[in-house]
């Protein structure tokens, strides 16, 4: 069962090129591309749900395409980390396609409804980003990273109107420009190493020169950084991503910086697991956070204010990882799972804002909360997830990674622990100011709203609902606000899911002897081993209370049981 | 490991020249430059592999020491096909923007401009309420003296904090 599983691993990228191949021939029956692109994600999402169960205890598998034995061959790689990636990113494509087919029925006779093109070239977007989780070597992570940017790029630009090709010609630049940079440094990484596999360079990468190590390392994430969106590297994001239709901002903000991250957390654990950046990294990650939240707050549209906290959220997971512990990686797991769910959701709320009311700029909205009340909570739920209230799913990964943070007790952690705190005050303020203005405030009040918010009567009102927000629309937002809410609600699993893939990861031996077989990680386990040690793994059974956190607490009772135990402080 | 000297120069003149050109505001002369700088990319990982040899195909007088690194060659010719699609998206994309708004340079993000451009006062949030308009007091009900007449000098003094700001 689980051999026959393996070499099924490559169907994660072949359903959707497949299907975007025949999508593509069926371009006059836009019924039938509709059917073929649900049907190869949901085909999809059954296979890597079976990925994560085969890989939910600790195992890694491996498949080595065409038969080619690991350094030489391509390998394609799940662990626990990159099943989770695969079924979170599937089920938030699925939801966004299925709001993309529901506003393309609502907006049928319009020009302004997708074109022929919009299917196949999502499913390609797909395609690369399966690729890019998947991806046992360098060069193919590039490949995965060319095939969805490609794809993104025609979305972007769909239907060519002076705004997109605006904002187009800035993300495709500075897109090609990034991926410029990862080529070259693959072709260093080639020539000091002779091998573009990720397994292998684990090893051969530190047998390298210190400096040699620490420029190819700095120069993978200065590539990945900038598809990340990390400041200082992260202007483009806001001024490309809002000009998009919703669905496409939807799923470009989930999903496209969240491979950058991916690579850089592979980049860190996997190749360079040393902690000689982590300061660096922890500069990097404040000023992403501080600098994102004080750009949202400026902003007065919706689009443009949610691209600002995608920014500073970057920030939380670069904290994370820069920590180098199991706590810290365990937290980035699970924000990362989190936050690609949290930001598509806002972004399609957004859309049904701005079809519901005409506009997204919040000077001009009001009187949301009394004509849609659904419309409201759809908001409010992941608004209050976003800013990390408790009990929602963003409260649990920031105390994991705060958690995290006092445990490493340098300066430079606890300069994050206090920015993770202000950013998450900030992030409030932010969507507050979206509720008090937008939902709260009487569409009277607003400078120039829009007709529709000014309905004869309040009949009048909530009958337009039915018209600009049709239940095809309203049902995939409702599944992610749920499914956001389920993020809460399965912590406790979720956690210790992600806190052994964080070990497993820092251990590296499990992803070595699937790729490359145990005879050759035999030969250099002593050092591997040694490198892992020095990783500290915070869990001794009290969430390391006792021996890591240097603030003692009253809550605690006598027998040193926590009382607020974070795992399972949602399901309660 | 050697390495071909002229292959070098030439990469970093390309390299350089293609840093050079996307530092432009013009569209044309950024995508010569992202053609050079992909076009050094490859030539780096052309010259990763190692000094020239033998057609990496298996023959039996040849030892394996005299064969070219065949994988560089692999990389290389995906590389190149990347590269050529994204010149010609680009290249579609520039002429797109000439052709809608007869404009070859990069154009400033309006909402980017207007919203660097705002004062830092906002008159929702910083002054006082002329009318109360709030539906929770049954009705509307007659606003509060203070709220309808905001002391003169509380309003004269912000306005010269304001100025003195500016």
């Amino acid at each position: 069962m689980q051999d026959e599983l393996t070499t099924l691993i490559p169907l994660a990228v072949l359903i959707p090129l497949f299907g975007s191949a025949f999508a593509f021939a069926f371009y006059r029956q836009q019924t039938v591309q509709r059917m073929v692109t649900v049907i190869s994600l949901l085909v999809t999402l059954v296979l890597e749900i079976a990925l994560i169960a085969a890989v939910w205890h600790g195992e890694t598998l491996a498949v080595h395409v065409a038969g080619w034995p690991a350094p030489w061959g391509i390998s394609m790689v799940v662990d626990q980390f990159s099943a989770l990636m695969l079924v979170v990113s599937s089920l938030i494509t699925l939801a966004v396609l299925l709001y993309a087919i529901g506003q393309g029925a609502a907006e049928e006779g319009q020009d302004t409804g997708p074109v022929s093109i919009f299917y196949p070239t999502y499913l390609i977007l797909v395609a690369g980003v399966s690729n890019a989780f998947l991806a046992g070597d360098l060069f193919n992570l590039y490949v995965g990273f060319e095939i969805f940017l490609t794809a993104s790029y025609v979305l972007l630009t769909m239907g060519g109107g002076e705004q997109r090709i605006r904002a187009g010609v800035t993300y495709v630049v500075v897109s090609i420009i990034s991926s410029m940079l990862f080529l070259i440094t693959i072709g260093a990484v080639y020539a000091a190493t002779g091998t573009v596999n990720l397994a292998d360079l684990a090893i051969k990468l530190g047998e390298l020169d210190d400096h040699i190590q620490l420029l190819l390392h700095v120069m993978l994430l200065v590539a990945f950084g900038i598809k990340a969106a990390v400041f200082p590297l992260a202007f483009w994001l806001p001024d490309s991503y809002p000009t998009a239709p919703a669905p496409v901002t939807a799923v470009f903000a989930g999903l496209l910086t969240k491979v950058g991250i991916y690579s850089i957390i592979r980049t860190e654990t996997l190749l360079f697991p040393g902690t000689q950046l982590n300061t660096a990294l922890m500069v990097v990650a404040l000023l992403t956070m501080i600098v994102g939240i004080l750009g949202a707050l400026v902003q007065s549209d919706i689009k443009r204010m949610l691209s600002f906290t995608l920014i500073s959220h970057i920030g939380y997971l670069v904290f994370g990882l820069a920590l180098s512990s199991v706590v810290g990686m365990t937290a980035t797991i699970y924000y990362v799972a989190h936050h690609i769910t949290i930001q598509t959701t806002m972004f399609l709320v957004t859309g049904l804002i701005e079809r519901r009311a005409g506009t997204s700029n919040v000077d001009r909205l009001g009187s949301l909360a009394k004509l849609s009340p659904l419309l409201a909570i759809l908001f409010f739920v992941p608004a209050m997830n976003l800013a990390g209230i408790p009990p929602f799913s963003g409260f649990v990964g920031k105390i994991g990674m705060i958690q995290g943070g006092i445990a490493e007790n340098t300066w430079a952690a606890w300069m994050l622990v206090a920015g993770t705190m202000i950013t998450s005050v900030l992030t409030l303020l932010a969507v507050a100011r979206i509720w008090s203005r937008s939902f709260w405030r009487k569409a009277e009040d607003a400078e120039d709203p829009d007709p529709l918010l000014l309905p004869k009567s309040l009949e009048h009102g909530r009958a337009a609902n039915r018209r600009l927000m049709p239940m095809n629309l309203v049902g995939p937002t409702t599944f992610l606000v749920s499914l956001t809410v389920a993020f809460t609600v399965a912590a406790g699993p979720l956690m210790s899911f992600s806190q052994q893939a964080a070990r497993d990861m820092y251990e590296r031996t499990p992803y070595l002897e699937a790729v490359l077989g145990e005879e050759r990680v035999d030969g250099v386990r002593e050092e591997l081993v040694e490198i892992a040690s020095e990783i500290p793994d915070l869990d001794t059974e009290d969430d390391g209370v006792d021996d890591f956190a240097p603030v003692t607490t009253t809550t605690e009772s006598e027998d040193g049981e926590d009382t607020y135990g974070t795992d399972d402080e949602g399901s309660e | 490991m050697t390495v071909n000297l002229t292959l070098v120069l030439v990469m970093g003149v390309m390299l350089a020249t293609g840093v050079y050109m996307v530092l432009e505001r013009s569209l044309t002369r950024v995508v010569l430059g992202v053609i050079l700088i992909s076009n050094g990319a490859n030539l780096m990982i052309l010259m990763s592999g190692g000094r020239a040899g033998e057609a990496p195909l298996v023959r039996d007088y040849l030892s394996s020491e005299d064969y070219f690194d065949p994988l560089p060659q692999a990389l290389l010719l995906t590389a190149i096909v990347i590269a050529f699609a994204l010149v010609a998206f680009m290249l579609a994309l520039v002429y797109r923007s000439w052709v809608i708004g007869r404009q070859d340079e990069v154009v400033d993000d309006p909402e980017d401009r207007r919203v660097a451009a705002q004062p830092v006062y906002d008159p929702e949030e910083d002054s006082e309420i002329p009318t109360e308009t709030t539906e929770f007091d049954g009705g509307g009900g007659a606003p509060t003296e203070e709220a309808a007449e905001p002391a003169p000098d509380s309003r004269r003094a912000r306005r010269e904090r304001r100025e003195g700001r500016d």
